[in-house]
């Protein structure tokens, strides 16, 4: 094999006491796809952050660059040492042109004005290669997920980038365009380019990774090269123990299915969702499956009344409810875990117990009013043991908690209004694997106590995992529905072809 | 803003207990530092001046003159904290008290109904409150916008109000509240009742904002209000509450003044006073874009205004330096806050 193109030797970083890196040997070859990955909070992004420059290393590591030591200063730092970063959360100007944006901080003059003609002629041969369906004037908000990760891209190599850093890429894309982006890694790769992909999904890896490298605490605890990369030996080294059952499913949905409590009916808001019917009966797990942009969110929303609807009604246990405000749903007993618990969830600035509280502070109210404190620490205590939530206190920011456990924090804020339903949008997105695993058994406990509950999920293993049945979903209507029975198990191509539709699947 | 990543969640998650709880205990004295916010700076200020006024800022009568004059900002502070605190401002906190002393004034001058005026003065500025809120909550108008055409409107109405005059009234009842003081210990401790009302107000809103359900309501529609949205909050019933809150005290602080002042013009009285208030909002921490901030620090925010000005004066410096260096110290005290609070707090 060649040399290598980054060779990192005994690098760590700490913060005050808490060492978030430790001794990292990290060996990365030019025309190689290289998987990092590792439970949130493993490391993966402090080791991104010191090659991007923005955190700088503990003294006695050693950083190499095609073979010479290289010192990765401030934010421009790493892209001079011919380093780029893609970040999950793409850091593009949407009020600009694709080309402004790959010009951005270099921008060409020409007498002291904007070469605007300029910088869009450079930029358009490289679109072009990478296969973009858009021009370099187009502004940057028109274009959708997918499209603006081609334009980071763009970026990285104009700037002439040996070492492309991605992390977690496909979380904002469809199926489709997570497939273009993979065929695009593929011919960087081909072309000499070094890409670390930072990602917590085993598909991907399997598809893409030349080679595996796993964090847990700080630490590298294993490289794999291609034959080897296993799911069971990936999971292990990132959990550090075996992991017997992942997805935990005990509930037994025939024992006790009874009328539904849920019942959705023709549900439509004339633009995404056209007409939607479904049912959950006390005590199952319904998977709702569909293409990214099929109006699964869309629809959930439509039930709890976070969007008006144009049509349709919702019945809980029979009778028809009127729903037309969040507030009013959790009052109906329908609770819902957004997809996004950044933006709609969470109350990152306040406190675990404010965050768990949130939903039933009234109800626990002395004299219409008066906040019982003693009544919402015992809450949020107990919430804390019982969901395994991983901080020092619960009086602790929401914000400064991993992933998982800020999942397990709004999970509590519905669970502690005793909810008949639950929606759970995308319960374990951005989750780190031991929490994803916990998470399972939080919902099948659920569902034995009698909850209804209605997953949406785009991560195929999951739905099959912990669902009993699966309603799938594909432009803005229900395409069908696939029941897990005895005999036969809910089966990945299925649903997908009644997600992606059977025409283009006879094309494919 | 993005939210920025900080060292914080490079905590390993997978070793949770000692990590945590160190995490906790590094996030200990920043919390303390937060909650004393601009305590240290209004400390220094007064023994500043006490030394540089030859000892003539720490006397009793000039304490008094002092908590006198923060009085009536302290009250309009308090209820910018609520509207702030929310995310969103009230510029038009001048004109409706303005407008409310002089609806109190003039209800003081009819025989039978004199002692309604304080009600009447209060109950205006409410209304004014309420139609703000009702206007930025249900029609979803941006605050700054809204308020700031109250501004104006209101203004106009309160010259309207007195046919465009000043409105005496020199038997005004309950003038003690403007002069009188409570005597703690006779001939030796009193309290001017403006800033026993002020403290009243400090105390009431610390009771609303910390211990009722509204209170935690508030924060939540400031810190995400997507989020409170979908938790099931009447997010236009809290945008409300707060207007006619700032409404409302503002109502209180032109109660105040025409008690004072056994007078009121529509056209001066409370002229800028949002700027006063807004500044001793922000001196005292709380961030301008919602969720995050305390009552006590906007007390502390708008007693560091009053000893600027109180001092300047002992000390001599002329009216025209006055502003220049008020100014500074605002952005000076402001720069050091954000400076010792670096990386755990949004703007």
């Amino acid at each position: 094999m060649s040399d290598p193109i980054l060779e990192m030797r005994r690098v760590s970083k700490s913060f005050f006491s808490i060492k978030a890196l430790r001794n990292v040997d990290l060996t990365v070859y030019s025309g190689e796809i290289h998987a990092l990955m590792g439970e949130n909070g493993a490391g993966k992004s402090t080791l991104m952050k010191i090659l991007s420059g923005a955190y700088r290393p503990d003294p006695g590591g050693e950083i190499r660059i095609d073979g010479k030591p290289v010192r990765i200063d401030g934010p421009l730092g790493g892209r001079a040492a011919g380093i780029s970063i893609i970040y999950q959360e793409l850091s593009l100007a949407p009020n600009l042109s694709v080309a402004e944006n790959i010009y951005l901080g270099r921008e060409v003059s020409r007498a002291g004005l904007l070469a605007r003609g300029f910088m869009q002629a450079g930029v358009g041969p490289m679109l072009e290669r990478l296969g973009a369906d858009f021009t370099p004037s187009t502004l940057v908000a028109h274009l959708s997920m997918g499209q603006r990760q081609l334009v980071e891209i763009a970026r990285a190599l104009h700037v002439r980038s040996k070492i492309l850093i991605m992390d977690e890429p496909t979380t904002a894309l469809s199926a489709g365009e997570s497939e273009r982006l993979f065929a695009l890694i593929r011919q960087l790769r081909a072309e000499g380019l070094a890409i670390i992909y930072i990602s917590h999904r085993m598909d991907e890896v399997y598809a893409l990774g030349d080679r595996v490298t796993v964090l847990r605490d700080g630490m590298l605890v294993g490289s794999l090269d291609k034959p080897q990369i296993r799911a069971d030996t990936i999971v292990r080294l990132m959990v550090g123990r075996e992991v017997s059952s992942f997805y935990k499913k005990d509930h037994d949905p025939q024992a006790r299915l009874g009328p539904p409590v849920l019942a959705a009916v023709d549900i439509a808001d004339g633009r995404r969702v056209k007409g939607c019917s479904l049912t959950v009966h006390a005590g199952e797990v319904v998977g709702l499956s569909g293409l990214i942009g099929a109006g699964r969110t869309e629809l959930a929303h439509l039930i709890i009344g976070a969007s008006p609807r144009t049509a349709g009604h919702v019945e809980l246990d029979g009778r028809a409810v009127s729903i037309r405000t969040p507030g009013e749903a959790l009052d109906a007993g329908i609770a819902y875990l957004t997809e996004d618990r950044k933006a709609l969830g969470l109350f990152l600035d306040m406190s675990c117990l404010d965050n768990i509280n949130l939903a039933v502070l009234g109800r626990d109210a002395k004299l219409g009013g008066i906040l019982d404190r003693n009544k919402a620490r015992d809450r949020a205590n107990r919430a804390f043991a019982t969901l395994a939530i991983r901080a020092a206190d619960v009086g602790v920011t929401a914000g400064a908690l991993s992933g998982g456990n800020q999942q397990k924090v709004l999970l509590s804020r519905l669970l502690a209004t005793t909810p008949k339903v639950l929606i759970l949008d995308e319960p374990t997105r951005g989750v780190d694997v031991g929490a994803k695993s916990e998470i399972y058994s939080i919902i099948d406990n659920l569902a034995k106590s009698g909850t209804a509950i209605l997953v949406i999920s785009s991560d195929l293993p999951e739905i099959i995992g912990i669902c009993d049945r699966v309603i799938v979903m594909r432009a803005g209507r229900i395409a069908g529905e696939i029941r897990r029975t005895a005999t036969s198990p809910l089966d990945q191509e299925d649903i997908m072809a009644l997600a992606t539709g059977m025409e283009q699947l006879d094309a494919s | 803003m993005p939210h920025d990543p900080s060292p914080v969640e490079a905590v390993p998650a997978g070793a949770p207990a000692g990590a945590a709880a160190q995490e906790a205990k590094r996030q200990r004295p920043r919390l303390i530092i937060r909650a004393a916010g601009m305590l240290p700076v209004l400390i220094l200020l007064c023994v500043g001046f006490h030394f540089l006024s030859d000892g003539r800022f720490f006397s009793g009568q000039n304490l008094g003159i002092v908590l006198q004059q923060a009085a009536v900002n302290t009250v309009l502070a308090a209820g910018m904290t609520f509207v702030i605190l929310t995310g969103g401002i009230d510029l038009s906190v001048g004109s409706i008290l303005a407008a409310a002393a002089m609806a109190g004034l003039i209800v003081s001058q009819f025989p039978d109904l004199g002692g309604l005026w304080l009600p009447a003065a209060v109950l205006t500025g409410l209304v004014f409150g309420v139609i703000n809120g009702a206007l930025i909550a249900l029609l979803r108008l941006p605050p700054f916008i809204v308020t700031l055409g109250s501004l104006t409107a209101v203004r106009g109405l309160a010259r309207l109000l007195g046919a465009d005059t000043t409105v005496f009234n020199s038997s005004i009842p309950y003038a003690v509240i403007g002069n009188g003081s409570l005597t703690l210990v006779p001939g030796v401790v009193s309290i001017p009742w403006l800033s026993v009302i002020a403290l009243l107000v400090i105390l009431v809103s610390w009771l609303v904002l910390r211990r009722t359900v509204l209170g935690v309501h508030i924060y939540a529609v400031g810190g995400n209000e997507s989020a409170a949205r979908l938790a099931g909050i009447k997010v236009w019933a809290v945008l409300i509450f707060v207007y006619g809150v700032s409404g409302l005290l503002a109502g209180l602080g032109g109660a105040m003044q025409a008690a004072r002042l056994y007078a009121a013009n529509g056209l001066q009285l409370g002229q800028s006073y949002e700027l006063d208030a807004i500044t001793a909002v922000i001196l005292g921490g709380t961030s301008f874009v919602g969720g995050i901030g305390s009552i006590w620090g906007t007390l502390v925010g708008a007693l560091i205004i009053a000893v600027l000005s109180n001092g300047l004066i002992l000390t001599g410096v002329s009216d025209v330096w006055q502003y220049v260096i008020k100014g500074l110290v605002i952005i000076g005290a402001v720069a050091l806050d954000r400076y010792r609070l670096q990386g755990s707090a949004r703007t």
